[in-house]
């Protein structure tokens, strides 16, 4: 039976060298740390893992029923030194894993700069960061590059050896942001931002995926991720920003929608405020952005005037339909009487090439944002920053 | 207008929503309406309903609950295991630009099914099931704390598996993961029936599974025979005691979050919504506020089971009693400490992921202490190894591989790379099929004896030992490996094809556990047919140690003529030592609870306020809630509730017994 059993591990072991481990063997520096982690915790925890299974097999054979030259002790069950040592061992090594832990996750806090490009080389003033942002649509992911001012749909490049800054979010439902080569994961959540910061070592195509199922497309969320090298990596955005698409406000609402297995696409430019509006649900003309509610409540709020002024976010409007009991929520497009309320929201069908009608409203009682019409620059220095609204007013 | 009146009569549900289109469900559908008319047909031809009706289903009789659920654990372990294999046949072919043979729709419930219903109504009502038909012979007491809220409790698990099932063939099941994380299952992403169907399902059960926890807590602490102090109970009673407690402590968080997830979607609030200041992380922090104690629900009577069956067939007293206890204890409450570790990836910072994970470990201490008390029990010992032992062994081999992998996912840097992967699958199939299910067969093995008076095939059970082993580590080693490959959980098609070998490989051993199963059902059949030869008139067949090998197998309606009386903690090896005689005379009467159907009643109310619920029928909710609450009420006022088994009775039960021991013995 024994030797039967070697057998079957031969193929086995022939398997697993062909197989290509990413997880074990990644590309990037911040999963390469993880990796060591990971076999350095799995060693400690052998120290003890092993010893009791070759116990637990020993015994089991040793003091068979049919052994009867083992000792046999049936009264035998307390032993106040071999306590000590059953719980002062686990003890141990959890000691040394849980100090190991408390280093690894500060230094490896997906949220924290990385200091070093890869072991023996800090990252110094030269290395300026490659801001990525990251969003997380139904089923297809989204690549804002703020600095170059292009945007990509599965797929994504960077050059080796110069940091990424991720910025992570999500436009419907919670996805997990992970290329396996590159770093570990971070989930992708709707209205909320998430940061991963990494660096890619070496040259080659890996993949990425979302690691928390989203629904029906998930299976084909997936993407490449080019590490490139500096020069490449300025020819991949060149080559983008040859591209004819744009994306705006308009033609991010058309990409948003649900969509399975899209293929690769390029955009030659990007709304700069595009990936704010999204993460503040706030991309469709006429809507109060997350943020500007909150500065609003930050200050005092507007008492109940304020709890429904934002229009939800494209799918979640189709909750409100669904909604069994009493009427759909009702909401404005901004603090204003009610007639000023159904201009508000004719405007925005009609849809303005200005999509914050501000002149013709009256002004606002809050006590966080200007009033509309005025031009108070001593008034702004104290207000909140307020993104699309302040830049309209 | 008749439109209006059929919404009014159906709500949502039309003929659409009979899966008439889906040709596997349509055959499953008549392979189980066959196999459930042929049931019936036996049943009815044996004229065995009022049998049926009156010894089982209303019956408050802990043993009987104790095997009606082990007989739903069962069912659903076939249900549950059918949509496993369904999953590793997809993903055992969807490569090559081949989609398999599920399409996402199919797919995605099947996954979300698998996962309800093996934890929910598998693992569940086997444990409960089990600490039901134990815990109470084994502290010397005559029936649990509140019998009738026993059988209450049992039905409405029913309810929530009939919900379940229901679902399979009218409408269809969420496509959400078993967890149902928001804004995914918010009414805007899954309008349809399936999440409802979820959360009605949990919610009648729940009520079931809290309610018989709050029984078991009572009667452990209530209804220990004289000289039993807590000290003194057996591990596989602590164990049930500290698994009782995280039951009444935890699944009302469960219960409320659902609750708040049925208000969003029912009537529009927002507590999950992304919009309206709701948050889908608080649900993430309170589902697994209930979920992470739950997974130590599940393994702490099994580690109870361990202890019992090593200590028996070593032949020698569980080493550690104090520690073993201990243990258990501090297991329960460090179990609340920790959930946060299923979602390290949310982006918490790093010292509070350090703490979860932390947390974590530490719990692996006294885990770690449990193995080397069983090791410890068995060294110096007389092992025999009959099914319950094999079962053992193998689980201290299977499960310290899955708690070193567990531990391993608590350091969350190692978690940022193999969370959701088919490595953490790998990890909690390890310790829930090595630790609850292994745990499960030994204690099924171990007193089947006690509840039906035979032994189980020794044969049989061990193919299925073998096969069960065996396929384990065919299925799951390979998804370590793909785990590490970086390969992600519920994909439905794949594009590399260097992965399909491994879960080949995998679907292999599904098949080996597919064996198992059927081994298993064949060892019961088998078993039921050579009673006479494997029969064990003694009631104590294994040379036991606790209470419930004192009393005849199967044990009377009154489990005890007599309350024993303890001197330690091994109550009847003790007795044994000193050279206990069965009293043969001065029987008493005795007092017991009489069955009642109520219960019953109510859990089918239940069902029909949860299909209301599901399908906006608005009038069926509303009757049947009202006739929920009147029933309940109307029940307070049945004052014919208990009767006393004469003293000639149980004369003539404990004299049919010293026969049996003459004759045998």
């Amino acid at each position: 039976m024994k030797r039967f059993g070697a057998l079957l591990l031969l193929p086995l072991a022939g398997l697993l060298s062909g197989c290509d481990m990413v997880v074990l063997a990644p590309a990037g520096d911040v999963a390469a740390q993880q990796r060591d982690l990971l076999v350095v915790s799995t060693l400690l925890m052998l120290l003890i893992i092993v010893p009791v299974m070759a116990l637990t097999i020993f015994f089991a054979w040793r003091y068979r029923q049919s052994n009867a030259s083992a000792t046999y002790a049936p009264d035998w069950d307390h032993s106040t030194k071999l306590e000590l040592v059953i719980w002062a061992a686990p003890l141990l090594i959890i000691i040394c894993l849980g100090a190991l832990t408390w280093l690894g996750t500060h230094l490896l806090d997906p949220y924290r700069r990385i200091d070093r490009i890869e072991p023996g080389q800090p990252v110094t003033q030269d290395h300026k960061p490659l801001r990525v942002e990251v969003v997380a649509l139904d089923w297809k992911w989204l690549f804002i590059y703020p600095d170059y001012g292009i945007a990509s749909v599965n797929e994504l490049a960077a050059p080796v050896n110069q940091p990424i800054d991720f910025r992570i979010t999500s436009s419907a439902v919670m996805n997990s942001f992970y290329i396996p080569a590159l770093a570990g994961q971070i989930y992708a959540m709707p209205a909320m931002e998430t940061k991963l910061h990494a660096v890619i070592n070496r040259e080659g195509t890996y993949s990425g995926f979302s690691a928390n199922y989203s629904g029906a497309g998930f299976s084909g969320m997936r993407f490449a991720f080019h590490g490139l090298s500096g020069q490449a990596f300025d020819g991949w955005v060149a080559q983008t920003r040859t591209a004819s698409a744009k994306l705006d406000r308009d033609s991010y609402l058309e990409l948003e929608k649900p969509s399975e297995n899209e293929p690769v696409r390029h955009y030659a430019s990007v709304d700069p405020d595009l990936y704010g509006a999204i993460l503040n649900l706030c991309v469709e003309r006429g809507k109060m952005c997350m943020n500007e509610m909150m500065s609003i409540d930050a200050k005092g709020g507007l008492g109940l005037a304020g709890v429904r002024n934002t229009l939800p976010l494209q799918y979640d409007k189709l909750a409100r339909r669904g909604a069994v009991f009493g009427n759909d929520p009702s909401y404005v497009a901004s603090i204003c009487t009610a007639e000023e309320a159904a201009a508000v929201s004719r405007a925005a069908r009609d849809a303005w090439p200005s999509y914050w009608p501000a002149k013709n409203l009256s002004p606002l009682r809050g006590a966080g944002l200007l009033r509309p019409g005025t031009d108070s620059r001593s008034a702004e220095a104290d207000t909140p920053p307020l993104g699309l609204l302040r830049r309209e007013l | 207008m008749p439109d209006t009146l059929t919404r009014f009569i159906f709500g949502r549900l039309t003929l659409e929503s009979l899966p008439l289109h889906e040709p596997i469900v349509v055959a499953t559908f008549i392979a189980v309406a066959l196999g459930g008319i042929a049931l019936l047909g036996v049943i009815t031809y044996f004229k065995l309903w009022t049998y049926l009706w009156r010894e089982w289903f209303t019956s408050v009789d802990h043993k009987k609950i104790g095997i009606m659920y082990m007989v739903l654990g069962l069912v659903m372990l076939l249900r549950g295991f059918s949509d496993a294999i369904m999953m590793r046949l997809q993903q055992a072919i969807a490569f090559n630009g081949s989609e398999g043979y599920l399409n996402s729709h199919h797919y995605d419930q099947i996954f979300t099914a698998h996962g309800v219903i093996m934890i929910f109504f598998v693992a569940m009502p086997f444990v409960t099931g089990l600490m039901n038909f134990v815990v109470p012979l084994q502290i010397g007491a005559r029936d649990v704390s509140f019998p009738f809220l026993n059988n209450f409790s049992f039905w409405m698990t029913v309810g929530g598996a009939i919900l379940v099932m229901a679902s399979l063939f009218v409408g269809e099941f969420a496509r959400t993961g078993w967890l149902a994380y928001p804004p995914l299952s918010g009414i805007g992403y899954s309008p349809d029936v399936g999440v409802d169907y979820y959360i009605w399902a949990l919610q009648v059960a729940g009520v079931g599974t809290t309610l018989s926890g709050i029984n078991l807590i009572c009667t452990i602490i209530k209804m220990r025979a004289p000289g039993m102090t807590m000290m003194r109970m057996p591990v596989f009673t602590w164990t049930s005691l500290c698994t009782n407690v995280l039951i009444v402590a935890s699944f009302p968080v469960l219960t409320a979050v659902l609750a708040m997830l049925s208000l969003d979607r029912y009537v529009g609030t927002n507590f999950f919504t992304n919009d309206f200041g709701g948050n889908p992380m608080m649900y993430v922090n309170l589902i697994w506020i209930w979920g992470h104690p739950e997974v130590y629900i599940l393994i702490l009577p099994l580690f109870g089971v361990f202890s019992e069956v090593t200590s028996t067939f070593s032949g020698k007293r569980l080493f550690g009693y104090t520690s073993m206890v201990y243990a258990t204890v501090v297991i329960t409450i460090l179990s609340y400490l920790v959930w946060l570790h299923h979602f390290f990836t949310m982006g918490s910072g790093a010292s509070v992921n350090s703490f979860f994970g932390i947390t974590t470990m530490i719990i692996s201490i006294p885990t770690g202490a449990k193995i080397f008390n069983w090791l410890f029990t068995m060294y110096r010992g007389r092992i025999r190894f009959e099914l319950p032992m094999m079962w053992t062994v193998a689980f201290m081999l299977t499960f310290t591989v899955g708690g070193m992998t567990g531990v391993l996912l608590a350091v969350p840097p190692a978690d940022f790379v193999l969370h959701n992967s088919l490595f953490l699958i790998a990890h909690f199939h390890n310790v829930i099929i090595g630790g609850v299910l292994f745990g499960l067969f030994a204690g099924i093995a171990y007193w089947w004896p006690k509840a039906f008076g035979f032994k189980l095939d020794p044969f049989w059970g061990k193919v299925s030992f073998w096969c069960w082993v065996v396929g384990f580590w065919f299925a799951f080693m390979p998804l370590y490996v793909l785990g590490l490959m970086g390969v992600t959980r519920r994909m439905r098609v794949f594009d590399d094809p260097s992965l399909q070998i491994w879960f080949v490989i995998a679907a292999f051993g599904a098949v080996l556990i597919a064996f198992g199963i059927a081994a298993f059902l064949i060892q019961i059949f088998v078993s039921i047919r050579r009673r006479e030869a494997l029969a064990d008139p003694t009631g104590d067949p294994w040379d036991g140690r606790t209470l419930e090998w004192s009393t005849s197998s199967p044990p009377p309606a009154y489990n005890f003529a007599f309350m024993p009386v303890i001197r330690d903690n091994d109550a009847w090896f003790d007795m044994k030592q000193a050279g206990y005689v069965r009293p043969l005379a001065g029987f008493k009467p005795i007092h017991m609870p009489r069955n009642t159907g109520t219960g019953m009643i109510l859990a089918a109310f239940s069902v029909a306020l949860g299909f209301g619920m599901i399908w906006y029928i608005w009038w069926l909710a509303a009757l049947s809630f009202v006739c929920l609450i009147a029933t309940a009420i109307g029940h307070t006022f049945n004052y014919n509730r208990d009767f006393h088994i004469s003293a000639a009775e149980v004369t003539r039960t404990e004299e049919a017994r010293t026969t049996l021991l003459a004759v045998r013995g």
